[in-house]
């Protein structure tokens, strides 16, 4: 009975450590969640361009340990370290070409300085007489788009800048000529960049010769789409290997494909009655 | 004048130490010269020595990173070396936030701040809580939490690299150190302090405790940034035992009474 009547809750030691408990865990998990949206926030820079060999954006996001090492070795001071303020994740490399590009260093001195494989050395190495040998023009830093309309060469003004800058000219951009049909004795000589040999160094946007550049550099997956197991070059053997490993029958369904042409035409319904 | 460098021995081999890592770190980025090249993540030195921060490693792995051997060498030489020598030493000797929170305890004492603000609370075992997040949310998000955040790389590399807006983090802890709470980033919320505390528990190099010379003045309590590892002043004599001793040596140092030296730990006889 006496027990009933005293309304005061006994503070015992259990019921302060629960509560201390219930206190940290829920701290943490406020700290936590503001935590986490700064990382996902500052993690989504999707167009940072990363020094050559770079793995993936996210995995190297996971595998680079922000030490800068790659900079210092750079001999032309290409790659910067994002600081605060950078609006990139902290303290990992990057270069903006139009400030200084990268200039395709054939003994490529960053990859090898990283001490955690986030520069992966194979995949900037190809294999001379079973030896493996640094080759930059594996690199795919990123992929160089030209912007036609600001493009001069596109007006038919004779401009082959970016052409003549290309470490790779000739492969990564050629010029194609077509007949400018406005003077009708000129000729256009358009840039025009291939994926297959271009490695985003942005030699072709450090050139250009526009206010803004017209021609600059993208990371590969903002600048490429991607073909998916639909399409294939059946004239093209080489391609035909690339289904090879698409063996699920892939269909896209959508609201539109959800029933068959005949089913719907026959119901009527596309037609106001 | 040379009692006012006796009394600050330790800070002043601190201050040389802490400065001339900067010092060697910024020349291998600024003019190759490259005894230390990299920064405190991870560095180069004499280029052949890998070093890396364990705890950042620690992060990578838990985020998901296949690590590679330099990396993992690198971080097992630090953390041996803090594991069995050095203690917590990282905090007190190398951190460059040191000199921050220190300049701001420093403000704290001639303005005698702990004497008319108010009290803000705050545990010192956040940090261990700070720690356990810091994994949880490297395994989440996949990329080492910390590293992202921490205002220790952000100075750092703001020496070697550039600073950029990073002088705003570092006000922060230099403002939450001076006017919220007392050795508030280094003693309450760092992570690192608290991964060090927690690795260093069985170092070999010890601040002792003689009781017999103790006459209870009670500056070593004033000085030290942890407080509470000195319980066992004016009661016994033996070892500060407890990790988060960042053996920086200001007991030591403001000693008049000969009660507290360094010495290797007595590992034999727990009391000493």
């Amino acid at each position: 009975m006496s027990n009933l009547k005293s309304k005061k809750p006994v503070i015992t030691e259990r019921r302060k450590f629960i509560s201390l408990m219930a206190q940290s865990i829920g701290l943490s998990a406020l700290g936590g969640m503001i935590w986490t949206g700064y990382i996902e926030e500052a993690k989504s820079a999707p167009l940072i361009l990363r020094p050559p060999g770079a793995m993936s954006e996210p995995d190297f996001l996971r595998m680079c340990i922000k030490c800068g090492q790659c900079a210092i070795a750079c001999p032309f001071d290409t790659l910067q370290i994002a600081k605060p303020g950078d609006a990139k994740p902290l303290g990992t490399p990057y270069f903006v070409p139009r400030e200084v590009p990268c200039y395709m260093c054939t003994d490529i001195p960053c990859v090898p300085a990283c001490p955690t494989g986030a520069l992966n050395e194979d995949s900037v190495s190809s294999v001379v007489q079973g030896e493996k040998v640094l080759d930059i023009n594996k690199s795919r830093m990123g992929l160089a788009v030209v912007d036609e309309s600001s493009c001069i060469a596109f007006w038919g003004i004779q401009c082959d800048a970016c052409y003549r800058a290309c470490p790779l000219l000739d492969k990564a951009i050629t010029l194609e000529y077509k007949r400018n049909s406005r003077t009708g004795k000129h000729a256009y000589l358009i840039p025009r960049v291939s994926s297959d040999y271009c490695t985003g160094c942005g030699l072709c946007e450090h050139a250009c010769v526009t206010k803004k550049p017209a021609i600059f550099v993208l990371p590969k997956q903002v600048a490429q789409g991607e073909l998916g197991g639909h399409y294939i070059k059946g004239w093209d053997k080489k391609d035909e290997n690339r289904l090879k490993d698409v063996n699920e029958n892939v269909t896209t369904k959508t609201k539109r494909s959800e029933l068959a042409p005949k089913d719907y035409l026959n119901e009527g319904g596309l037609l106001d009655e | 004048m040379s009692k006012f460098i006796k009394k600050h021995r330790f800070l002043f081999f601190r201050r040389l130490s802490q400065l001339s890592l900067l010092i060697l770190y910024f020349c291998a980025n600024a003019y190759g010269f490259k005894i230390l090249s990299g920064n405190l993540s991870s560095s180069l030195f004499l280029n052949t020595v890998p070093l890396a921060d364990p705890f950042a490693v620690l992060q990578m792995f838990v985020a998901g990173a296949i690590l590679s051997i330099d990396v993992v060498i690198g971080a097992l030489i630090i953390l041996v070396f803090y594991m069995t020598i050095g203690g917590r030493a990282f905090c007190s000797w190398v951190c460059p936030i040191n000199m921050v929170t220190d300049l701001a305890n420093w403000l704290r004492r001639v303005l005698v701040l702990d004497k008319t603000e108010k009290k803000v609370w705050l545990g010192r075992n956040v940090r261990y809580w700070v720690l356990g997040l810091t994994f949880i949310l490297s395994a989440l998000t996949g990329l080492a939490a910390f590293e992202l955040v921490s205002p220790i790389s952000i100075l750092h590399r703001g020496i070697v690299f550039g600073m950029g807006m990073g002088f705003a983090a570092v006000l922060s802890i230099f403002l939450f150190d001076l006017f919220a709470v007392k050795n508030g980033w280094c003693g309450h919320v760092c992570p690192l302090g608290a991964f060090y505390s927690t690795v260093s528990k069985f170092s070999m190099i010890r601040v002792k405790h003689n009781q017999p010379n103790c006459t209870l003045c009670m500056k070593c309590k004033d000085v030290c940034p942890e407080k509470q590892i000195l319980s066992l002043i004016g009661k016994r004599s033996g070892d500060v035992v407890s990790g988060e001793c960042t053996n920086c040596g200001r007991c030591v140092e403001v000693c008049d009474d000969d009660a507290l030296s360094f010495g290797v730990r007595n590992y034999i006889n727990k009391n000493g």
